[in-house]
């Protein structure tokens, strides 16, 4: 057993009783873990516990299971999968020590992918502790994650789009005006996807039937994408719905998954279900996760362990099931958990840093709700840091604003401010499409169009 | 010597008649690749009034009065949740009932002749006092119409400001309930700050956790309508009075001609 943490601050001596304090109190300050009680009491002592735990050695976190492996099956999974020969670069560093070797000239994205089956999310999580928000920017933006379906993405220099047609009543006219919309935006090559009303299977397969025929009427690169829950989704593939991603909420602590009504049973049988369909063109990657800050604290399990460490835990679940995406939602959770626009942009680069490192595909949904402390500009400057870093993608909301779910994210037109100011084109192959479509040219600027576009003829 | 500038309309894209379709921002136009002032101006406006629907109090008194009315029983409980900031920021507070609000329903449970009902249902302000306000009737007295005719027994109809989704299992726990179905204002859009949800869970308890509950959201008039809702509702509960269960096992596979149609 290891004795408590400490580190003198001037002529304070700060003690940690666990691992798990110690990673709450090092952690940059938020709202959910101040309603946990797992924040630091003061501004000095969360210095004091960030530099304790820029002591504390990478091999600790093999030691000490944050959550008893006996009893929650993300911890074994975590330590069942672990890569000893990967790790082995860092297995001598300390926590702060590996913050400088990400940082190094000589750590690229070929050194990173190499290393991210040795990294445990406890790993990653402590060391962005430590990182400012600039580092998590630079070591992100090293790391290309590609994936690929019908289409490849997370390519260097490409941002691609999910285009979230949305509708109060699933009203199937409405979905399509909007998806013709984004369309036309040259928006969609990450998926097009519906937040179904209600969760009901007759109502979800009339859904996956209208992307499928749209697709495929215009030969679209791109996957499509209804969010019900995965029981919904498998009783749907059993009927045979033309499913070709399956989306799941998934947590980093198995009593929160089975809170969503997920194990990673459930889960490696939808990814067998869907990949047995072989309907990806490009590749098979075949899950879509969403994840978000103060998930597990919701549903009240969280184990005495801080939002964001228990956030990286979901990632590791995701990369299980080689994803095709990873979204973090990161501001649809409310003001108890990320409180303003501070908090919602360095919860979002956290997210996004931590992913990449662990080896998922990930995408932000840039979003606040209206209880929150935030508005469209702490959106834009988290859109513009997160392109940046190399997102894999963002959402594309008509306006940014989503009538159905009620909250704020990216729209159409901000991914065109992305594109034009860091030079980013969409997924090669839908890219091609945007230019035969007389949509788009030069990969990033849109065409003037007229009502007599093909996209616009069924209506 | 000036160039004339485009007018508004023309200035939107060439599908702007989809709109008919659905209220979301669409054909919004572009300068660039970007949002043209008028539309940029517009959802300013439209979050400002989200921003003012969330901090708007809630009419609890009213819509007691409003329930007395129409023959339905109300009753008046307090979360432990004070203020709106606080309903904010501790969602804890909100999942549970004050002392007084759990000596209330304590006192009667235990006067003479108490019955449990199958079922107890619950209205909250939630994130939007005027979903409440406006859409909790209109989706309550069909509701209460359909299950009466099916033989449910109710309680009393809760109100209670400043909640969260959980605090139905604890009423429903005090009460004896079977079933426990709470509406709830959620939280505002820009095009619909006045969104009432509903979850329901079969024998309400401490330990249940989302996975146990259902879910019908955005009732409202521009949405689902609210009588519409009350017969989605209805059909819901009868079905997982049949099957006993509630949640993700409990799948809505209720024909959408059936909505239409009736």
């Amino acid at each position: 057993m290891s004795a408590a943490y400490a580190t003198t601050l001037g002529r304070t001596r700060h003690t940690f009783a666990s691992l798990r304090e110690l990673l709450g109190k090092a952690t940059p300050r938020r709202s959910g873990d101040e309603l946990a009680g797992l924040a630091a009491a003061s501004a000095e002592e969360r210095a004091a516990a960030q530099s304790c735990l820029a002591d504390v050695p990478l091999a600790e976190f093999l030691r000490t299971p944050l959550i008893p492996y006996e009893t929650d099956e993300v911890t074994r999974l975590i330590f069942d999968t672990h890569d000893v020969q990967a790790f082995a670069p860092v297995a001598g560093l300390t926590v702060g020590q590996f913050r400088d070797w990400l940082l190094r000239y000589e750590t690229d994205d070929a050194t990173l992918a190499a290393l991210a089956p040795g990294l445990t999310p406890e790993m990653v999580a402590a060391v962005s502790k430590l990182m400012g928000n600039q580092d998590l920017i630079l070591v992100a933006a090293k790391r290309r994650v590609v994936t690929s379906f019908r289409n490849t993405l997370g390519l260097t220099d490409r941002l691609s789009v999910r285009l979230q047609p949305n509708h109060p009543t699933d009203d199937p006219h409405g979905i399509a005006a909007s998806i013709a919309d984004g369309l036309l935006y040259g928006c969609g090559d990450a998926v097009i996807r519906i937040n179904p009303a209600t969760d009901s299977v007759p109502a979800v397969e009339t859904l996956l039937r209208l992307l499928d025929d749209l697709i495929h009427r215009y030969a679209i690169p791109t996957q499509s994408c209804v969010l019900a829950h995965i029981t919904t989704t498998l009783q749907a593939m059993q009927r045979g719905a033309p499913v070709d991603l399956v989306f799941q909420s998934i947590a980093g602590t198995q009593a929160a998954n089975q809170s969503f009504g997920v194990s990673l049973a459930l889960l490696g049988e939808a990814q067998a279900a869907a990949q047995a369909l072989r309907r990806g063109t490009v590749g098979n990657n075949v899950m879509y996760f969403e994840t978000g800050q103060g998930s597990c604290l919701s549903a009240g399990a969280h184990h005495g362990v801080d939002q964001q460490t228990c956030e990286v835990r979901a990632y590791a679940v995701a990369r299980a099931f080689r994803p095709l995406l990873v979204n973090t939602v990161v501001g649809f959770i409310g003001p108890e958990y990320l409180y303003d626009g501070k908090q919602i942009i360095r919860a979002g680069l956290e997210d996004h840093f931590c992913g990449k490192l662990l080896g998922l595909p990930m995408g932000c949904d840039v979003c606040y709700t209206n209880h929150a402390e935030a508005d469209q500009d702490d959106m834009d400057t988290l859109l513009t840091l997160l392109g940046v870093a190399g997102c894999n993608f963002i959402m594309g909301v008509p306006g940014a604003d989503d009538i159905m779910l009620g909250y704020q994210s990216t729209s159409f037109h901000d991914s065109h401010y992305l594109r034009q100011v860091l030079g980013l084109r969409p997924a090669p192959e839908f890219e091609a499409w945007l230019e035969a479509m007389r949509i788009v040219s030069g990969g990033r600027q849109l065409l003037p169009l007229t009502a007599d576009h093909a996209l616009l003829s069924r209506f | 010597m000036k160039t004339p500038l485009p007018k508004l309309a023309a200035a939107r894209d060439p599908w702007l008649e989809l709109q008919r379709f659905t209220a979301a921002r669409i054909a919004l136009g572009r300068a660039g690749g970007s949002q043209r002032t008028a539309t940029l101006l517009d959802f300013r406006a439209a979050h400002a009034q989200a921003r003012d629907a969330v901090h708007a109090p809630f009419a609890a008194t009213a819509l007691l009065a409003a329930l007395d009315s129409t023959g339905l029983t109300g009753l008046l409980l307090n979360s432990a949740v004070t203020d709106r900031t606080s309903y904010l920021r501790r969602p804890d507070l909100g999942r549970i009932l004050a002392s007084t609000a759990r000596q209330t329903l304590t006192d009667l449970t235990t006067a003479p002749g108490y019955v449990p009902p199958d079922i107890v249902l619950i209205v909250s302000d939630g994130l939007a006092a005027q979903a409440a306000e406006n859409h909790a009737l209109p989706t309550l007295i069909p509701l209460v119409g359909e299950l009466r005719a099916a033989g449910w027994s109710l309680g009393p109809i809760c109100v209670v400001p400043f909640a969260r989704v959980k605090i139905q299992d604890e009423i429903g726990t005090l009460l004896g309930a079977r079933y426990s179905l709470m509406l709830l204002g959620e939280r505002p859009g820009l095009s619909a700050p006045d969104s009432l949800g509903a979850y329901f869970t079969a024998r309400p308890a401490a330990g249940c956790t989302d996975a146990d509950r259902n879910c019908v959201s955005n009732i409202r008039p521009a949405g689902f309508r609210p009588p519409l809702a009350a017969r989605k509702l209805a059909w819901l509960l009868n079905t997982s009075r049949q099957t006993g269960q509630s949640g993700v096992a409990l799948k809505d596979t209720q024909p959408d001609e059936h909505l239409a149609t009736t």
